[in-house]
């Protein structure tokens, strides 16, 4: 993995990494993308993928109300709230 | 009473021998000693702790309570805890008070159980040393300068030292089991979806499951009791009844085979923990077992897909740390971006941002069949080796971990040997088979864990094959150096 890749994911995954350390992250993540690829040793054509170790597939339950409103307890946690909103920086000036 | 199971502990609550007030500040008082030299605990819970340990002895006064009243625990610190914070031994969660509790905080809190504290981790639950924790590395009760082991190394450490009789895990890839080992204790991971996800903060979420570390597999059956059972507000939690996992505990092992995988004792695995292992086998045969070798021929590609699938998952399920409703945020953010890419980079620790990059490279596009995918197509390889084996045998046996405990800031530097701690353990969890590991012995003073894995469900047998074990064998009862208790022997 080279330098601009890492800057490349490093972004999508929306996470800020220091200058500094990209060339540890691409030493890195070659290492384990190398140790992943051993998983091309075989030969998987027609192997059906398993999302579930159960093979479950998800439950449904009846499109009822269940949950009550609990704004104010949740945005106890928010870094900043006002007027029962979250506040983030200015989006659209 | 440093040595009672929980059964006995129950029994002496009971038989009014002691209060569960009692028990619970002779513990307290224990982890005021020794937790600072361990760092077992990220939180002590005392005030809590006080409070249901009283409303637990008026329930044994009114004869009310059951096996597990006033009994004392910890939990993971990724259990949700309401009014107590829940860190996930990160700076992104380090302030995180949930509003609610998670479905095993819940069922042990209905049992009359007694809260003591949150135990460390490895930040998100990523790591097999405990290093990785924002609260700082633990330490193992048997040699302070190595590690306990992870990701539940604070729950490993704290049950080890008799801290606290049980404290709750979760094991994505071995995180109750390597630990287990590392330590000298008994960690089950149970079946997935045989333990409610409910409010435990989500790693790889087609991976993860909760269990718990005690001394004995009859403790764990105890807990596994309480824990175990359906519940709505986990999509994948399993609809299949309860056993009775104490009534089937002492059944006879004349009749059982065990298969001993060859892909489990090949190279890369220390000699003299072989030997152990081989000494446990010699016991188990003693008790009337039979043996088999089998094979797992796509063991290999374990921890090649674990790395895809769990990291893959990962990534998903931490994008919602976003700075915006809980969590870090950092400081003086210019604009949205910058809020979300340095929160999100001041606020995870290094190897959960390795993570992420993994799986957001493996699930970008044009990569996803190459990787996910992939990954996927092998899991189901390894889960069918597995099915084909239980044809033949009713339990596999082998060692949990390739070493024992190595030394703090020996792995740190290399992801991809920290990783392959795991190699024994992470086909399991892809699999999502139950597993115990327990203890077999020594190396140079350092335990040595054997690894039981199950069919799905029948967490019972593995409980029933190890408490045979522990039956006519001592390792469990050993006690680290150092955690003799002047106080109250």
């Amino acid at each position: 993995m080279q330098a601009d890749e890492v800057r490349h994911i490093a972004h999508l995954a929306r996470l800020a990494i220091d200058e500094t350390a990209i060339a540890d992250y691409a030493r890195e993540l070659s290492a384990i993308l190398d140790l992943v690829a051993q998983m091309n040793r075989i030969d998987t054509t027609g192997i059906e993928p398993l999302a579930n170790p159960l093979d479950q597939v998800q439950r449904l339950r009846p499109d009822e109300v269940t949950a009550t409103d609990q704004r104010s307890l949740y945005q106890q946690q928010a870094p900043q709230t006002e007027q029962g909103l979250y506040l983030v920086p200015k989006v659209i000036d | 009473m440093l040595n009672y199971s929980i059964r006995q502990l129950g029994q002496a609550l009971r038989h009014r021998e002691f209060s569960a007030s009692e028990l619970t500040e002779a513990l307290l008082q224990r982890i005021e000693q020794f937790n600072p030299a361990l760092n077992a605990f990220i939180s002590i819970t005392p005030e809590q702790a006080r409070e249901q340990a009283s409303t637990a002895d008026a329930r044994l006064a009114a004869n009310t309570g059951g096996p597990l009243t006033g009994i004392p625990l910890a939990h993971k610190d990724l259990f949700c805890t309401a009014g107590v914070r829940t860190t996930c031994g990160s700076r992104m969660l380090a302030d995180f008070i949930a509003p609610y509790d998670a479905a095993i905080a819940e069922r042990c809190q209905a049992d009359g159980m007694v809260l003591l504290g949150k135990t460390n981790m490895d930040e998100f639950a990523m790591g097999s040393s405990n290093e990785n924790s924002f609260f700082g590395a633990v330490r193992n009760p048997w040699d302070r300068q190595c590690v306990p082991g992870g990701s539940s190394g604070g729950s490993a450490a704290a049950v080890a030292a008799r801290l606290v009789p049980v404290a709750t895990g979760t094991d994505t890839g071995g995180s109750i089991r390597q630990p287990a080992a590392f330590t000298g204790v008994t960690g089950l991971k149970p079946t997935y979806g045989r333990v409610s996800r409910w409010g435990m903060v989500a790693f790889a979420s087609s991976l993860d499951q909760g269990g718990m570390l005690a001394r004995s597999a009859e403790d764990c059956a105890l807990v596994l009791q309480a824990i175990a059972g359906f519940d709505a507000r986990d999509s994948t939690s399993a609809q299949h009844a309860v056993p009775d996992y104490s009534a089937t505990l002492d059944d006879d092992l004349h009749g059982l085979t065990i298969g001993l995988p060859k892909e489990y004792f090949s190279t890369g695995l220390d000699s003299d923990i072989e030997q152990r292992i081989q000494e446990a086998i010699d016991e188990y045969r003693k008790l009337g077992a039979d043996f088999r070798e089998i094979s797992l021929p796509s063991s290999a590609l374990a921890i090649p897909a674990y790395y895809v699938v769990a990291p893959a998952e990962a990534s998903s399920n931490l994008a919602r740390y976003d700075g915006v409703r809980y969590g870090y945020r950092c400081e003086h953010p210019r604009d949205l971006l910058d809020m979300y890419t340095r929160s999100r980079g001041e606020g995870f620790g290094t190897e959960v941002k390795r993570r992420i990059m993994i799986g957001t490279y493996a699930l970008s596009a044009g990569y996803f069949d190459a990787y996910y995918l992939k990954a996927q197509q092998i899991r189901r390889l390894i889960r069918e080796d597995f099915q084909n084996a239980f044809q033949e045998v009713d339990v596999i046996l082998g060692p949990t971990t390739p070493t024992t405990a190595f030394a703090l800031d020996t792995q740190t530097d290399d992801p991809v040997t920290m990783y392959l701690n795991d190699i024994y353990t992470v086909a399991v969890n892809l699999a999502g088979l139950p597993a115990l590991s327990h203890p077999v012995g020594f190396v140079a003073q350092r335990p040595v864990g054997l690894q039981l894995i199950g069919n799905y469900f029948n967490e019972g047998r593995l409980l029933n094959s190890a408490h045979r074990y522990q039956q006519v064998t001592d390792w469990h009862q050993h006690l680290p150096p150092g955690c003799a208790d002047s106080v109250h022997q």
